[in-house]
């Protein structure tokens, strides 16, 4: 881990996230599975949009980009399209990707990009302070949600099915090593990836729903997960209530940056 | 060879675009401005570039700066309601000094307004729309040709200061159809983003050099920086310094107005012994040609002074025709936007009279004309 750490991240510690919260755990396991491709530090770019996941960018020895509520994505497929020989990785928060950035994240799947999205999924809005997302459970509470969230939560991971994303998977802070292996598995893959991260908020989160130990918070994901191939084996009655976590979608489709590639090819009349 | 040929507004700017190197577009469709987006979906592959039509105005804002950030030039192109959305980003585009151009073809607001009518009504939303502070280089063509040129030199001093820089095109100048002539590529000056010499490591990209610009590395060229939109130190890494802020804040404001005499460009027509000047730009200087010339028949020493640089405002130049002429008429496709900007500078040292119109037509000779016999009776 050492030398993880001398190698990808910036001399910029200690990180501003809170103890116990289970951002550096999904964070690692980016650098974990960057590491593991041996992807090329110089040719591999990190956009992030804004919130407390969103601050990872900074402490990453890349080239970063911090960019403004919700358009991490649309950053990210300007730099995909001007170099599209480059490795972009997207780090972004629930509320980021799925509510103010919610249509850049349907749109960048429909095309099938070559992105590779983390969503740091901890069903609340840490840095402004506990309001709900559109990922927190219903009934859940939030500073903006005093009686209990009535919203109906989106399943990231079908959202980004249905809006045409090649490979999505999801893991969390608990299975922190399936989560190193997902994210390189979503690197890997050509086209538009989303790993979704379960993690853990004790303080924005935690502390209005009975779950501000960050232990409790990884012994719930421990609890309320089951893998996507023992899931198939299991009756609907023994799902309820579970999150399937592992490889969920993983399909062959053109990918984007490629096909306009073919475009210049044609508009140049074959020169190139 | 230049060969003349006879070309839309719309589509000189985008061949300036070309000509001036930018090889990624990035946009939302939208009336009137379209145009500049489908000829360059055309015309970019053709040359080894980009166009994506993003999902919004925002998307599209976005992944031109992302490219811009790879070293390639960039622009978007929108109008009215397409580049309020843009403003969030293109506060962005300044406090991360990443250079691109957006050009506005002006519609009729508020709102949706009125999509295919000429209007000059977002000279304050160039200026201010975005939330914050910071300096603005706007500018703003009166004829096809200039679309042209005017395109280049927008990216030239996006590169050159490293801002983002608006194009204020109106209805009339973007559809309106001209010949122009497209000079060799040889014979333009194009500018290109100053380089960092120092080795990564050594390097701050966020250090200003003597001009108040720091050198920029694309990203890929091995620097591995950081860029955000929080205020951040020379590093580029957030800082909460007061400090910090002040000094960053005041120099995107320095960085473009300590060369507003390099920046600022303007063009007179007969105001040596003008008594009456009119002031007027895009669309609208075209109508101002013709009423200062029937003014002139008529006997009166009427001139115009066309502002190409919106902003900065070119303060030192009407300052001085306040000294010279009796009244000065600001000419409009507005409620009145730039001439509080032209009372400000002048302060008191002439007449200013407003001659703003709002109603979808364009401001006629006439009615200009009238404007300037009006002024002259007083
Ligand atoms: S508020 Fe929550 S998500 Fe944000 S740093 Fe603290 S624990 Fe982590």
């Amino acid at each position: 881990m050492e030398q993880l750490l001398e190698k990808y991240y910036r001399p910029k510690l200690p990180h501003i996230w809170c103890p116990g919260c289970g951002n550096g755990i999904v964070t690692a396991a980016i650098v974990r599975a960057i590491d593991k491709l041996g992807l090329d530090q110089d040719k591999t770019t990190i956009v992030s949009g804004i919130g407390c996941s969103s601050r990872a960018s900074g402490y990453l020895n890349f080239d970063t980009l911090h960019t403004a509520h919700g358009r991490a994505l649309p950053f990210a497929t300007g730099i995909k399209l001007a170099k599209p020989d480059h490795k972009v990785l997207v780090i972004t928060g629930d509320g980021d990707a799925t509510a103010i950035g919610g249509n850049h994240f349907i749109h960048a799947a429909r095309r099938n990009i070559d992105l590779t999205v983390i969503v740091y999924n901890n069903n609340i809005y840490g840095m402004t302070g506990g309001q709900y997302s559109p990922l927190t459970p219903q009934m859940a509470r939030a500073t903006t949600a005093p009686y209990g969230n009535i919203d109906r939560a989106f399943d990231l991971s079908e959202l980004a099915k249905g809006a045409g994303a090649t490979f999505v998977a999801r893991s969390t802070t608990y299975h922190a090593k399936q989560l190193a292996e997902l994210v390189a598995k979503g690197i890997a893959h050509e086209g538009f990836a989303v790993v979704e991260a379960l993690t853990g908020c004790p303080i924005s989160y935690g502390r209005q729903n009975k779950l501000s130990k960050p232990a409790a918070l990884l012994a719930w994901q421990r609890d309320h997960t089951v893998p996507v191939e023992a899931a198939a084996r299991l009756k609907p009655e023994q799902l309820a209530g579970k999150i399937k976590i592992g490889v969920l979608h993983q399909e062959t489709a053109p990918e984007y940056s490629a096909e306009y590639g073919k475009v210049i090819k044609q508009a140049m009349g074959g020169r190139s | 060879m230049a060969k003349a040929v006879l070309m839309q507004g719309n589509h000189a700017c985008a061949e300036g675009a070309l000509a001036a190197g930018a090889r990624f577009f990035a946009g939302y469709p939208i009336t009137p401005s379209t145009e500049v987006a489908e000829l360059l979906a055309k015309r970019l592959p053709q040359v080894g570039g980009t166009f994506i039509q993003m999902e919004d105005e925002i998307a599209g804002m976005a992944a031109t700066i992302g490219a811009a950030l790879t070293g390639v030039k960039s622009l978007t192109a929108t109008s009215g309601p397409g580049f309020s959305l843009k403003q969030e980003l293109i506060g962005y585009a300044s406090m991360a000094e990443v250079p691109c151009v957006i050009v506005n073809v002006q519609r009729v607001g508020p709102s949706t307004g009125q999509p295919t009518s000429p209007a000059q009504a977002d000279i304050m939303q160039a200026r201010w729309g975005s939330h914050g502070d910071r300096g603005v280089i706007a500018l703003s063509p009166a004829s096809v040709p200039e679309c042209f040129s005017l395109t280049i030199e927008a990216f030239n001093l996006a590169e050159q200061y490293r801002t983002p820089v608006v194009l204020l095109l109106d209805e009339i100048i973007g559809h309106m159809r001209e010949k122009i002539e497209i000079p060799a590529a040889d014979s333009l000056t194009i500018v290109n983003r100053k380089k960092p010499v120092l080795p990564p490591g050594e390097f701050l990209p966020y250090q200003p050099e003597a001009d108040g610009i720091p050198p920029m590395p694309a990203y890929g060229d091995g620097y591995r920086f950081h860029v955000t939109g929080l205020a951040h130190d020379y590093t580029g890494f957030p800082s909460g310094a007061n400090s910090t802020s002040q000094e960053l804040i005041a120099r995107l404001h320095t960085k473009i107005t300590d060369h507003a005499d390099k920046i600022v460009t303007f063009e007179e027509q007969q105001l040596a012994d003008a008594e009456i000047a009119v002031i007027a730009f895009g669309g609208t200087a075209r109508t101002a040609y013709a009423a200062v010339e029937m003014a002139r028949r008529q006997g009166i020493k009427a001139g115009l002074f066309r502002p190409i640089t919106i902003w900065p405002s070119p303060a030192k130049q009407l300052k001085a025709l306040a000294q010279k002429a009796k009244t000065i008429i600001v000419a409009e496709l507005n409620y009145g936007q730039y001439v509080q900007e032209v009372e400000r500078i002048v302060a008191g040292q002439a007449k200013v009279v407003s001659l703003a119109k709002w109603n979808n037509d364009p401001i006629t000779p006439q009615e200009m004309l009238a404007a300037i016999t009006g002024a002259q009776a007083n």
